[in-house]
C-alpha cells in the first residue's frame, strides 16, 4: 500500500516544490513577502542534485548490498565534465583574456590538452558526464565483482578509489585546475548563469531529471531484475546456486548508478558555480550514504527525502552553529544506525510489524508482493 | 713608500729583540713572508705553534714595531708569544693578515688539530685535509698517523693522506695506486669526484682511477638502494604502528572502526599534554616525556576504546556496514571535540634531544627519530603478539574470536573480552599516536591521513594475521618510497593505491588468508 | 559413481567430507587435485557455480536459505529454469507457462495457500520445502540435498522422505544425512565417507553391519 502512495507523492513533492519555488522567484517582486531569493532556488537545486546522488547510492546499497564509499567520485567526475564545458565557454573573458582557461595560462600551457577537446560542445560534455563515470564504474566493478570482493572490503577499496582520484585531481599538471578546480563560469548554452531565469531553469531541469531517474530506478527494482538484485543482496551465494551470476547483476546496477551520479554532478556544477577536488573527499561519499540511511535504505523515496532533509540541516547548522555541525552529523550517523535502522521511512505506519533483527548481514526490508 | 717602511722595520727590529727564527717571520711586514712563516710553524711541531696560530686566526697576535710578538689573551692580559710569560709591552698592533695568510693559518690549524686530544677533533681535522687535498699537510699527517690509536680516526687520516698524495705531482705510481685504493675503499661522492678529476698520470694510475670510479658508482647505487629501503622501512613502520591496532579490532574482531585514526590522533594529543605539563612543572624531565606519554596514551585511547565498544559497537555486531557508518560518525564527533578543545591549528610537540639528529652508517644517513620509530613499531608488534599468545587475556581473546558460543559456554564473559580486545586495539593506536607526534603535525585531522592506508595494510596483509600486517606495512612502505623518485610523491601514492586495488582483485583475502570454515561465516 | 536416475544417501561422521564433497561438486570449493566427472565428459572443477547449475545440478544447503524479503511465489519464480542474464530479467514478464509451473510446484511442496507470504515468515519446515521447491523449479538432472530433515518434526520428516522419492522418479538425487531412521526410510544405496574417502558402500543393512563403519560412525 505504502509503495502505491509513495511514488506519486514523491513526484508531486519534487516537481510541485520546484515549480512553486520557480513561481515564487520569478512571479513575485523582490520586495514581496512571498518572494523567494535566487540563492534559495539554487540551494534547492543543489539539494536535488544531492538527491540524485542519494538515489544512485540507494540503488546499489539498498538493493544490491554494495556499500559504496566512493560514489562522490562519480558525482565529481560528472561535475568536472560539465565544468570543462562551462570553462571553455568563458574563452576570452577570463582574467588573462585568453582562449585557454586561466589556470592553463598560469601554467604557461600553449594549447588545450587532448582530453579537453570536444568539451566546448554541450552535447559532448553531457555524454562524457555519463560516459566517464560509467566507464570507470564498469572497469572497477568488473574487476571487483569478478573476483568476488564484497562487503567491507569492497567499501574500503571504493574509498581508496575516490581517495586516489582526490590526490590525482589536486595535481596541477593533471590539467583540471589543481587545487582551485574549475570556477568563474559565465554562461551555459548562451544563457548567463547569473540570471534568475537560468537558475530557475536549472532547478526545474534538475527536478525533472530526478523524477525521471526515480521512475527508472523504481521500475528497475520492481522488475524481475530487481528481485534478483535483492536476492543477491541478501544471499549472494544462494543466488549463485540458482544459476544467476551475481557479478553481472551487480555490474549492471553499479554502472547505471555511477551514470546517475555523474548526471547529478553535471547539474550540480552550474548551480554552485565551482567544482574542485574537494568533491572527491572520502567524507563526501560517506555523507551521501548517511542521507540514504536517514531516509531509509532500500526505499527510493526515502533516499530523496534523506538527502534534502540532511542538507537542509547542514545549511542551517553551518550558517548558525558551525561548531556544532560535525557533532550533529556524527551524532546522526550513530543515532540512525543504532535506533533507526530503516531510516525515517521505517517510522511510517505500515502493514507489517518489523521483524526482529537477526545477526545476518542486513535486516531485510519488507517489500510489497507483486505477483 | 711601502718598501721604505719595510726596510725601516727590518732594520729596527733586528737589534731590539732576539726573536726565535721560527716565530720571527710572523712579525714581518710582507704577507708572503708571514704566510711562509705560518707554514713553517705548522710543520715544526713546536709546542707554541698552537697558541700562536690560534691567536693569529683570532686577530689577537700583536707585533711591536721591532718585530717582537705578543698574544692578547681573552682576559685582556698581554703575554709574550714565545714564552707565554706576562709582558708589559706598548705600541702594539695586530699582525697583518690577507687571504693568503688566512688560508695558510686555516690549513696549519687543520694540521695542528690532527694532534688534538679529542678524537672527534682529530677526525674533523683529517676530514678537512681530505677536502683541501693540501700536500703541505703530508708531513703532519704522517706523524699523526704514526701516533694515532683510534682505528677510525687513523682510517680517515689515511684517506686524507691519500687525497693529498694524489694532489702532489711528484708522488710515485706505487704511492698513487695505494692512494687510489684508499679512496676507492672510502667510496663516497667526494672520493669519486677526486678520482674522476685526477690529473693525467701513467696509464696504470689512470686505469686504476677509472676502475675505482666505476666501483664507487656501483657501490653508491647500492647505498642509494639501502637508503631508499631505510626510508621505506621507516614509512612502513609508521604504517605498521597505525595498522597494528586495526589488525586487532578489524583483523581479529572483524569490527570496522573508522574512528581508529582518531584513537591515533588522541594518542598524539596525549603526548602534547604530557609535554605541556612537563614544560610547566618539571622541565628537566623533557627528555623522557615521550616515554611517559606512551603508557598514558595507551591508557587514554584504550579506555576510550572500551567505552566505544560498550556504548556503541556491541549493539552492531554482525552488521559490519552499519558499524562502519556509526564509527565514521564517531570519528567526526571526536575530531570536532578535539578541535573545540585544542583549536583547529597544529600543536607543537617537541622531540627530545636523544631522538633528534642523525647517525651515519657507511653512506647511509639514519635519523634517530625514524630509527626510534622503527624500533618502537617492532617492539609494539612483538609485544602484542606476546600478549595474544602468552597471557590469559590473550588466550580468552583468541577463544572468543574463534568460537564465541563455545567460549561463553566455558564461562568466559565474552562481552568483557570484546571490550578489552577493542580497548587493546585502540590503546595500541594511541601508542602509535605518540610515535606519529614526532614526525607529523599534531592536528585534529592527524588520524584521517592514516586510516585509509591502515585499512589497506590490514587488507593487503590478510585479515587476522599480525605477521601479514607487518609484511603488508613494510611492503607498502618500501614500494611507496621506491616509487616516489620515479613517479613523484602524489603519483606514487596513486600508483600504490591502484596496484592495491588490483592486488585485491587477485587475492581478495590478502597475502595470508585465513583458511577453513571460519572464513565462510 | 552415480547412475542416472539413482538416489544415493551419503553418511559419515563429522569431518568425513560430506559437505566438502558437495562444495566441490557445485564449484563452491576448488579441489587442489582430482576431477569431478559429470555426464561422462564434463570436468566440473573447471567451471564456476552458475555454469554448474546450468548443467542441471541443483543443491540444497544444510541451513535453509530462501530469499526472505521475497514472497514464496517470487522465490519460485526466480528459481524457474530460464534465461539468467540481466538483459533478460530487466524486461521479463511472467508467461502463462511460468505461472502454471510455479503453481504446480506450489502444489508439490504443499505451500499453495502460502504463496503470497514473505518467505521469511514461514516456519522452518516450510522453508525447507520451499527450498526443495526452488530446486525443482530449477529442473535439475541431479539434486544434491544436504541434511534435509535436520530440525524437522517426525511428521515433516516422513513427508520429506516421500517428497524426495517423488523427485527421484525423474532425476538423480544425492542425500547427505545423519538421521539413520530417515536414511532407512529412503531405502536406497548408502555410501559411508570417513576422512575424505569412501569407507563402505551398499544397502543400509550392508553398511550398518560393516565393522569399520560401526567403529568410526555408528558406535558399538
Amino acid at each position: 500500500m505504502r509503495d502505491r502512495i509513495a511514488a506519486p507523492a514523491t513526484l508531486l513533492l519534487v516537481l510541485g516544490g520546484a515549480l512553486l519555488l520557480a513561481a515564487l522567484n520569478l512571479g513575485t517582486s523582490p520586495g514581496s513577502a512571498l518572494h523567494v531569493p535566487t540563492y534559495v532556488v539554487s540551494l534547492f537545486g543543489k539539494y536535488l542534485c544531492f538527491a540524485i546522488l542519494a538515489l544512485a547510492v540507494d540503488l546499489v546499497w539498498g538493493f544490491a548490498g554494495i556499500l559504496s564509499l566512493g560514489h562522490a567520485a562519480f558525482f565529481a567526475l560528472g561535475g568536472y565534465a560539465m565544468g570543462m564545458y562551462l570553462m571553455l565557454q568563458i574563452a576570452g573573458r577570463g582574467q588573462y583574456g585568453a582562449v585557454l582557461p586561466d589556470f592553463m595560462v598560469f601554467l604557461n600551457w600553449k594549447s588545450l590538452p587532448w582530453y579537453w577537446y570536444g568539451f566546448g560542445q554541450f552535447p559532448f560534455a553531457v555524454v562524457m558526464a555519463m560516459l566517464v563515470p560509467g566507464l570507470l564504474a564498469l572497469v572497477f566493478g568488473w574487476l571487483a565483482f569478478r573476483s568476488r570482493v564484497t562487503g567491507v572490503y569492497l567499501s574500503i577499496i571504493t574509498q581508496a578509489l575516490t581517495y586516489a582520484l582526490l590526490l590525482a585531481f589536486f595535481r596541477n599538471d593533471m590539467g583540471f585546475g589543481g587545487n582551485n578546480g574549475l570556477t568563474d563560469f559565465k554562461e551555459i548554452l548562451g544563457a548567463p548563469l547569473s540570471s534568475d531565469n537560468t537558475r530557475v531553469g536549472l532547478l526545474l531541469i534538475t527536478a525533472a531529471l530526478l523524477c525521471a531517474l526515480y521512475l527508472l530506478a523504481r521500475n528497475l527494482t520492481r522488475s524481475r531484475f530487481g528481485k534478483v538484485l535483492i536476492a543477491v543482496r541478501d544471499s549472494e551465494s544462494r543466488t549463485r546456486f540458482l544459476g544467476y551470476r551475481p557479478e553481472s547483476y551487480k555490474l549492471v546496477v553499479w554502472t547505471l548508478s555511477a551514470v546517475m551520479a555523474g548526471l547529478g554532478g553535471a547539474l550540480y556544477v552550474p548551480q554552485v558555480g565551482i567544482i574542485n577536488p574537494g568533491e572527491f573527499a572520502p567524507a563526501g561519499s560517506i555523507e551521501a550514504v548517511i542521507w540514504v540511511a536517514v531516509g531509509g535504505r532500500g526505499t527510493l523515496h526515502g533516499a530523496i527525502l534523506g538527502a534534502v532533509l540532511v542538507n537542509l540541516a547542514k545549511t542551517y547548522f553551518t550558517g548558525q552553529l558551525p561548531e556544532l555541525w560535525l557533532f550533529a552529523l556524527g551524532g546522526l550517523f550513530i543515532a540512525v544506525t543504532l535506533f533507526l535502522p530503516r531510516g525515517l521511512m521505517g517510522l511510517m505506519p505500515q502493514a507489517r510489524a518489523p521483524k526482529p533483527v537477526d545477526l545476518s548481514e542486513e535486516a531485510p526490508i519488507p517489500k510489497e508482493a507483486t505477483p | 713608500m711601502r718598501i721604505i717602511l719595510l726596510l725601516l722595520g727590518v732594520l729596527l727590529s733586528a737589534p731590539a729583540w732576539a726573536q726565535s727564527p721560527l716565530l720571527a717571520p710572523l712579525g714581518s711586514q710582507s704577507f708572503d713572508e708571514i704566510r711562509r712563516g705560518v707554514e713553517a710553524l705548522a710543520v715544526s711541531g713546536d709546542p707554541r705553534a698552537g697558541p700562536v696560530l690560534d691567536a693569529l686566526q683570532a686577530g689577537r697576535l700583536l707585533v711591536q714595531p721591532g718585530g717582537a710578538l705578543f698574544i692578547r689573551e681573552s682576559s685582556g692580559n698581554v703575554v709574550s708569544a714565545e714564552t707565554d710569560a706576562p709582558a708589559d709591552a706598548s705600541d702594539l698592533r695586530p699582525v697583518r693578515v690577507n687571504n693568503g695568510v688566512r688560508r695558510a693559518v686555516d690549513a696549519a690549524m687543520g694540521g695542528l688539530r690532527l694532534f688534538a686530544p679529542d678524537p672527534a677533533t682529530r677526525a674533523d681535522a683529517a676530514e678537512a685535509v681530505f677536502r683541501s687535498r693540501d700536500a703541505a699537510a703530508l708531513p703532519a699527517l704522517d706523524r699523526a698517523i704514526a701516533g694515532e690509536h683510534d682505528a677510525g680516526v687513523r682510517e680517515t687520516m689515511q684517506q686524507a693522506r691519500a687525497a693529498a698524495v694524489l694532489a702532489t705531482s711528484d708522488a710515485t705510481d706505487a704511492d698513487k695506486l695505494a692512494a687510489i685504493a684508499k679512496l676507492r675503499a672510502r667510496g663516497d661522492l667526494d672520493a669519486r669526484a677526486m678520482l674522476a678529476s685526477l690529473p693525467d698520470g701513467s696509464p696504470a694510475v689512470a686505469t686504476a682511477a677509472i676502475e675505482a670510479v666505476a666501483h664507487i658508482d656501483w657501490a653508491l647505487q647500492l647505498w642509494g638502494l639501502a637508503q631508499g629501503a631505510f626510508y621505506g622501512l621507516s614509512l612502513g613502520s609508521v604504517l605498521l604502528l597505525a595498522a597494528t591496532g586495526l589488525a586487532i579490532t578489524f583483523g581479529v574482531m572483524g569490527v570496522i572502526n573508522m574512528a581508529h585514526g582518531e584513537m591515533v590522533m588522541i594518542g598524539a594529543y596525549v603526548t602534547f599534554m604530557v609535554q605541556e605539563v612537563i614544560r610547566a612543572q618539571a622541565p628537566g624531565l623533557f627528555g623522557v616525556s615521550v616515554l611517559i606519554a606512551i603508557p598514558l596514551a595507551f591508557l587514554v585511547s584504550g579506555a576510550l576504546g572500551v567505552a566505544i565498544e560498550r556504548g556503541l559497537i556491541r549493539f552492531l555486531y554482525g552488521r559490519p556496514l552499519e558499524t562502519l557508518l556509526a564509527t565514521f560518525g564517531l570519528s567526526l564527533v571526536l575530531q570536532q571535540a578535539i578541535r573545540s578543545i585544542f583549536g583547529p591549528s597544529n600543536r607543537e610537540v617537541g622531540t627530545p634531544a636523544w631522538m633528534s639528529g642523525a647517525g651515519r652508517f657507511g653512506q647511509l644517513t639514519l635519523t634517530y627519530n625514524r630509527v626510534a620509530i622503527i624500533v618502537f613499531a617492532v617492539a609494539v608488534l612483538f609485544g602484542l603478539m606476546a600478549v595474544l599468545r602468552f597471557t590469559p587475556l590473550g588466550l580468552r581473546m583468541r577463544a572468543v574470536t574463534q568460537n564465541r558460543r563455545m567460549a561463553a559456554a566455558m564461562g568466559i564473559r565474552t562481552g568483557g573480552i570484546d571490550a578489552l580486545t577493542f580497548g587493546l586495539g585502540s590503546g595500541v593506536a594511541g601508542m602509535a599516536g605518540v610515535a606519529l607526534s614526532q614526525i607529523d603535525n599534531v592536528s585534529p585531522n592527524l588520524g584521517q591521513g592514516y586510516i585509509i592506508d591502515s585499512f589497506m595494510v590490514v587488507v593487503f596483509g590478510g585479515v587476522g594475521n599480525l605477521w601479514g600486517t607487518a609484511l603488508g606495512a613494510l611492503t607498502l612502505g618500501v614500494v611507496n618510497k621506491f616509487l616516489e623518485p620515479v613517479a613523484g610523491a602524489v603519483l606514487g601514492k596513486i600508483v600504490v593505491l591502484v596496484l592495491l586495488i588490483l592486488f585485491i582483485q587477485r587475492r581478495p583475502r590478502g597475502m595470508f588468508p585465513l583458511k577453513g570454515r571460519a572464513v565462510e561465516t | 559413481m552415480l547412475a542416472p536416475g539413482e538416489m544415493r544417501a551419503v553418511i559419515g561422521p563429522n569431518g568425513a567430507g560430506k559437505t566438502t564433497m558437495m562444495d566441490v561438486i557445485t564449484g563452491k570449493t576448488r579441489p587442489d587435485t582430482g576431477r569431478v566427472v559429470y555426464a561422462a565428459d564434463t570436468d566440473l572443477t573447471r567451471l564456476d557455480e552458475p555454469a554448474i547449475v546450468s548443467l542441471g545440478i541443483g543443491r540444497k544447503f544444510q541451513k535453509p536459505t530462501v530469499f526472505e524479503p521475497h514472497t514464496v511465489w517470487d522465490n519460485l519464480l526466480l528459481a524457474l529454469a530460464g534465461d539468467r542474464r540481466p538483459w533478460f530479467t530487466l524486461g521479463a514478464r511472467q508467461s502463462d507457462a511460468e505461472q502454471a509451473r510455479v503453481d504446480e510446484i506450489l502444489g508439490t511442496i504443499r505451500l499453495r495457500e502460502h504463496r503470497h507470504r514473505r518467505a521469511g515468515d514461514l516456519s522452518h519446515g516450510q522453508k525447507q520445502w520451499l527450498e526443495i521447491g526452488m530446486l525443482l523449479a530449477q529442473d535439475p538432472r541431479l539434486l544434491l540435498v544436504d541434511e534435509p530433515v535436520a530440525g524437522m518434526t517426525d511428521a515433516e520428516t516422513a513427508q520429506t522422505a516421500e517428497l524426495l522419492r517423488e523427485i527421484n522418479r525423474t532425476r538423480s538425487v544425492v542425500v547427505v544425512e545423519h538421521d539413520m531412521a530417515f536414511v532407512r526410510a529412503l531405502d536406497v544405496k548408502v555410501t559411508v565417507l570417513h576422512e575424505g574417502s569412501v569407507l563402505s558402500e551398499g544397502t543400509i543393512d550392508h553398511v550398518s553391519e560393516d565393522p569399520r563403519v560401526i567403529e568410526v560412525y555408528l558406535g558399538r
